[in-house]
């Protein structure tokens, strides 16, 4: 076999033989299951890069396909490829799965190989849906995912660890459901054609779907989207984010902001959008409202809260407000910003849990109150800390700052969205996250120590330093030359945004038969 | 030498990396200062080098462009790091390196035995890499890079010292206020790009600007621009309605105030309108508001000036109501004028920061100018200069203040300006009268402190750029001597090129050699009459002080208060804010609202799950009654259909 050709299947079923080897090992050799966990993430990243640098940026489909019939009967089957959308977030995947094991080096005690059992499953759960080309394997992966999640937080997560836990997942289940009545008439919509039969084959589905009359496609729509929306989340589905944030260990909640809340903008963009063009086209400037209504809300609601963890959960409903708003301005520019804004949150909140993390390892609280003047014991940490925060702000020359411009000038100019209002009443997000976030970076870092609890903090040590360089790398990277990235998915999203054109103008009935 | 423009740009960002990552080991305060100044000093002689090779090319080689590597691209947007030097980028550049090297060199002085100097230098360093980017740039978003980088240094330098206290807070709660309000005019900046790459499919100066003179006057796409632009100016130069961030910036270390809030950074919002002057031109109704804003934003910041007792805010209100008069400049369309200003202002207003620096320093850290007077005998050099850019500022010929100013007034009275000529005369009044009650308190009289404080004279290496910015505060002004007084204005001919579009669409008034001269004399009386003023109420006649406080106290209390404008904003934009984001937004909304009504909807859910149960309690003689109840019920259905 030809291990290019089946680098997906290396890089989905890598973290998997770890799984099974973590089977083998007692229990209580702590170090070697720690090491095992890692050795098998890293490996997985190492294939992604490969992935990645061996993936066709010219080529706007999808690439390294690997199909296998599955369910015979009901034609579904074990389809997996990526595209340059996908691409970007199985590589974010693998790249902050190894920092999350590392970040939970020391403060995870309990059950030390449950845990990494835990994680790798997750990761495995995680880039299933990314590379999925078959919806019902998607749904499979999606669904299988939460079971890992819920088990991190309902075990190795806080105080209300259980209410947390038991809401997180009963609120994606519910939205998922929806979603798979939606994906059982659609294989069944595709059987009523003339010569056709039950399909999940998404990439037929693709052909297939903008024939739906318009009204159905309006219900289909609103069943997958609402689904992504919870995931997101989309205001008002996103009370469970905070409860889940606060209670779940710092490497859950990496994960959690980092890749499982991309999940959802990626089913809007690889699913919602393509599938259902013209309810799409119908229902975007509701759904580009409730970005934007999520933008200045998450904003305002994260500078008042009191609990480190709590203000960056409430900043990612804020900061995937963008990411909604640049998908749904269905332009170039916002539909590549969305995607480099899902990376970029996924690093820079990914980095802000860790160092939320960090501090709570020292000091066992997240209140704002109980810090204050921690740059005289951790100035190395408050540097870091700072880049990472001005990377949430949006600062030019930080990745942050790429992907709210690109979002911002595409929804200016967008023309189905057809007002400036959208991109003017967003951009005051920016003008808000700079309160927001520099406001708790005052509190927490600046100042006199005046807590003697914090006067004998010790900076960073070099596992913690290794766990947040390489986020920095990307960040300031991404800032100054993202087209290494930008340029992976520029024909995917070309391909995307011209698609719903062709479909507005009418040329894509007349294309297919 | 052109290309040499990128060694310029990079040698501060060297001096950040190595001062940065390396400072802590470095430790020799010695080694550190002598990397983050002459970074910027060869900058400097390099920029020089460039300055003058362009003098030797023809006029229309004289603006190019280096290019480095393509920064943002998406479909049909692409975006370079790429730098355009010309007359103006050229002149910025030399100021920002050539003041900036001055104040590195007196910052190794006064920053000695600081916790922080590495950190210090390594964020003027930075600071100094983004100030080029702002002014080089050859397009809108990487001016933006610069002018949010500077914004950031800002921050980072204002709350220098983190633990100590200022005013009635912290040093951070002013770097974050200067953040957030400069943000709020980023916003518009943001904005004004986006309604730019709508329009003209590029943000670039090249690409842009030759297509928008193409567009009618009073066009309502470049009215929105330039407004927005003028949004964006108001944050970062410090005008009405945004500049409130500035005298709290005063709480970071002296030469941050004279680098950062006097020379260099405040000065980027009068460039923006002078790089963008094309928009301007063609949107006449937004001149007449920048005209509006800085003249009132002069005598506003100058009335306050007048009462003021700590010596840095006296200088912070004094550099807002400078940019006052370059914005009045621009307004009044004499944009070469305007930046004539902006080089002046930049040696003199520097040279004043320094020089109370240096008498901070003599007072160990005291601010209060009610606290001192008579220092003249123990910082002779100190004094000296600051009496020369005191004079300067005010406008005493022939110093360079009085150039510029005049150039400005004369170019608002002659574009027909005159209520805003008579505002800017009244300003200039205010501020030879501000400035010497300032020089005169400060160092003449009789002392006012401690015996025991023994205040002296600052070393070399802080009193050397002090004397060499009093020697540019004296002859600045000569690369501008207008031709009534047999000059050739060498700075506006140098520009020309940059504003000849620009000016071509604005009508010009013809020059009235007569009252030229009247007006010159006018304001040259003007300054005389406050510095004497100053001298005979702060010298002569004590008791007058006191009596005119009494007579005016309601006009003093507001001053005193400056206008309460802080108080206004707090009250009806921050609290409001805060306040409704928690007890509304979170509280009632998110927690009550939002999650009551999941959770509700789970309750629910058990409740009535809780009833379903009790149908299914597992007795056989139940079910056989519901059996019956639904034969029963079928059968109705089925003979009444």
């Amino acid at each position: 076999m030809n291990p290019i050709e089946n680098i997906l299947n290396l890089i989905l079923f890598t973290p998997l033989i770890g799984v099974l080897i973590l089977f083998l090992i007692k229990k209580d050799k702590q170090n070697i299951i720690k090491a095992t966990g890692l050795f098998f993430s890293i490996a997985a990243f190492i294939f992604s890069i490969i992935l990645f640098l061996r993936f066709d940026s010219n080529d706007p489909n999808m690439q390294f396909v690997y199909k296998s019939i599955w369910i015979e009967s009901l034609n579904i089957s074990y389809y997996v490829g990526v595209d340059g959308i996908s691409l970007l977030l199985v590589v974010l995947t693998t790249f902050l799965t190894p920092l999350a094991l590392l970040s939970s080096w020391n403060s995870i005690q309990k059950s030390i190989r449950n845990y990494t059992i835990m994680m790798l499953l997750l990761e495995v759960g995680m880039i299933g849906v990314f590379v999925s080309l078959d919806m019902f394997l998607f749904y499979v992966f999606w669904e299988a995912m939460l079971i890992p999640m819920y088990f991190i937080i309902g075990i190795w997560g806080g105080e209300n660890r259980i209410y947390a836990a038991i809401k997180f997942f009963i609120y994606t289940m519910f939205g998922s459901l929806l979603m798979l009545v939606a994906i059982i008439w659609l294989g069944y919509y595709a059987s009523t054609l003339p010569g056709g039969k039950f399909t999940t084959d998404l990439l037929e589905l693709y052909k297939i779907s903008p024939q739906i009359p318009a009204a159905i496609q309006g219900w289909m729509f609103l069943a997958f989207t609402l689904s992504f929306a919870i995931k997101v989340p989309i205001f008002p589905f996103h009370t469970w984010l905070p409860d889940a944030h606060v209670e779940a260990p710092t490497a859950g909640s990496v994960i959690l902001a980092g890749i499982l809340l991309k999940m959802g903008t990626y089913g809007l963009v690889r699913f919602s959008i393509p599938l259902f063009p013209a309810a799409a086209l119908e229902y975007l400037p509701y759904l580009a409202a409730l970005g934007i209504v999520g933008i200045i809300y998450g904003a305002l609601v994260s500078m008042v809260q009191t609990d480190i963890k709590k203000l960056v959960a409430y900043s990612s409903v804020s900061h995937l407000g963008f990411v909604v708003l640049g998908l749904f301005a269905l332009t170039q520019e916002g539909v590549q910003g969305g995607i480099i804004q899902m990376i970029n949150h996924g690093l820079s909140t990914g980095a802000l849990f860790i160092i939320v993390g960090m501090l709570y390892d020292r000091r066992h609280t997240r209140l704002i109150s109980e810090y204050g003047g921690i740059a005289k014991v951790m100035p190395v940490f408050a540097t870091i800390f700072m880049i990472v925060s001005l990377s949430s702000i949006g600062l030019p020359g930080l990745n942050g700052f790429i992907g709210e411009f690109l979002i911002l000038l595409g929804a200016f100019k967008s023309e189905f969205l057809n007002s400036h209002v959208y991109s003017i009443l967003a951009a005051t997000g920016v003008v808000l996250a700079a309160v927001y976030i520099l406001w708790m970076f005052k509190r927490v870092v600046f100042g006199k120590i005046t807590n003697p609890k914090n006067q004998e903090l010790k900076d960073v040590s070099y596992r913690e330093i290794f766990v947040l360089i390489p986020i920095v790398i990307f960040i300031i990277w991404i800032g100054i030359y993202p087209s290494t990235f930008l340029m992976k998915s520029e024909k995917s999203t070309k391909q995307l945004i011209e698609r719903i054109e062709n479909y507005r103008t009418g040329k894509f009935n007349i294309n297919v038969r | 030498m052109y290309d040499y423009i990128g060694i310029v740009i990079l040698l501060p960002f060297i001096g950040f990396i190595i001062n940065g990552l390396l400072g802590s080991k470095i430790k020799s305060e010695k080694i550190i200062g002598i990397i983050g100044s002459s970074t910027v000093g060869i900058a400097f002689l390099l920029a020089a080098g460039i300055f003058f090779q362009m003098l030797s090319l023809p006029i229309e080689n004289r603006s190019q462009i280096v290019k480095f590597f393509t920064w943002l691209q998406t479909g049909r947007f692409s975006v370079d790091f790429a730098y355009q030097v010309d007359q103006l980028s050229i002149v910025m550049t030399l100021v920002v390196t050539g003041v900036g090297f001055l104040i590195h060199v007196y910052a190794i002085g006064y920053m000695h035995g600081d916790r922080g100097f590495f950190r210090f230098f390594a964020y003027l360093n930075l600071f100094i890499f983004m100030m080029l980017n702002l002014v080089l740039a050859d397009n809108f978003l990487l001016m933006f890079l610069g002018w949010e980088g500077v914004g950031l240094c800002s921050y980072l330098l204002i709350g220098f010292w983190y633990e100590k206290n200022f005013e009635k807070g912290t040093t951070n709660d002013a770097a974050m206020k200067a953040f957030v309000v400069n943000r709020i005019g980023d916003f518009g900046f943001l904005i004004a790009m986006f309604l730019i790459f709508l329009n003209f499919e590029s943000l670039r100066f090249e690409s842009v600007f030759p297509r928008a003179i193409a567009y009618p006057i009073g066009d309502s796409t470049i009215f929105w621009i330039s407004l927005l632009l003028f949004v964006a100016a108001t944050g970062k130069s410090a005008q009405i309605p945004l500049y409130v961030w500035l005298p709290d910036a005063m709480a970071g270390p002296t030469p941050v105030s004279a680098l950062i809030h006097a020379a260099t950074m405040v000065t980027a919002g009068v460039y923006v309108v002078a790089r963008a002057s094309i928009f301007f031109a063609l949107a006449p109704t937004v001149l007449t508001i920048v005209a509006v804003i800085g003249a009132f934003t002069a005598i506003m910041a100058a009335s306050i000036g007048l009462v003021q007792n700590g010596i840095k805010k006296v200088l912070a209100y004094s550099t807002i109501s400078q940019l006052g008069y370059m914005f009045l400049a621009m307004g009044a369309g004499a944009f070469a004028a305007g930046i004539f200003h902006v080089v002046t202002h930049a040696f003199f207003k520097a040279l004043l920061f320094l020089g109370a620096g240096a008498v901070i320093h003599a007072m160990h850290e005291e601010e209060d100018i009610q606290k001192m007077g008579g220092l003249k005998n123990h910082l002779p050099i100190t004094y000296k200069t600051f009496f020369i850019a005191a004079l300067a500022i005010s406008g005493i010929p022939p110093l360079s203040g009085f150039f510029s100013k005049d150039e400005i007034l004369w170019k608002v009275f002659s574009a027909g300006y005159f209520p805003l000529w008579l505002i800017a005369a009244l300003g200039a009044a205010l501020t030879a009268f501000y400035m010497f009650r300032l020089t005169i308190l400060t160092f003449e009289g009789s002392p006012r402190w401690e015996k025991s404080l023994h205040p002296h004279e600052a070393p070399p290496v802080m009193t050397i750029p002090l004397v060499i910015l009093a020697f540019l505060s004296v002859v600045g002004g000569f690369i501008g001597i207008p031709h009534t007084l047999g000059g050739n204005n060498a700075i506006e001919k140098f520009l020309e090129p940059i504003f000849e579009k620009s000016e071509i669409i604005l009508t010009k008034a013809t020059p009235n050699t007569a009252v030229e001269y009247l007006l010159m004399l006018l304001s040259i009386f003007i300054a005389v009459a406050g510095i004497l003023l100053a001298r005979y109420y702060y010298l002569k006649r004590g008791d007058l002080i006191e009596k005119t406080k009494e007579k005016y106290s309601k006009i003093y209390s507001v001053l005193w208060n400056k206008y309460y404008v802080d108080e206004i904003y707090d009250a009806a934009v921050v609290k409001p804010t805060v306040k409704g984001s928690e007890k509304l937004l979170w509280k009632i909304i998110d927690i009550n609202l939002i999650d009551g009504a999941v959770n509700g909807i789970a309750q629910l859910i058990g409740i009535i799950s809780s009833y379903l149960r009790k149908i299914q309690a597992g007795l056989t003689q139940s079910y056989a009654i519901y059996f019956i109840a639904g034969i029963i019920i079928i059968l109705a259905i089925l003979i009444f259909q």
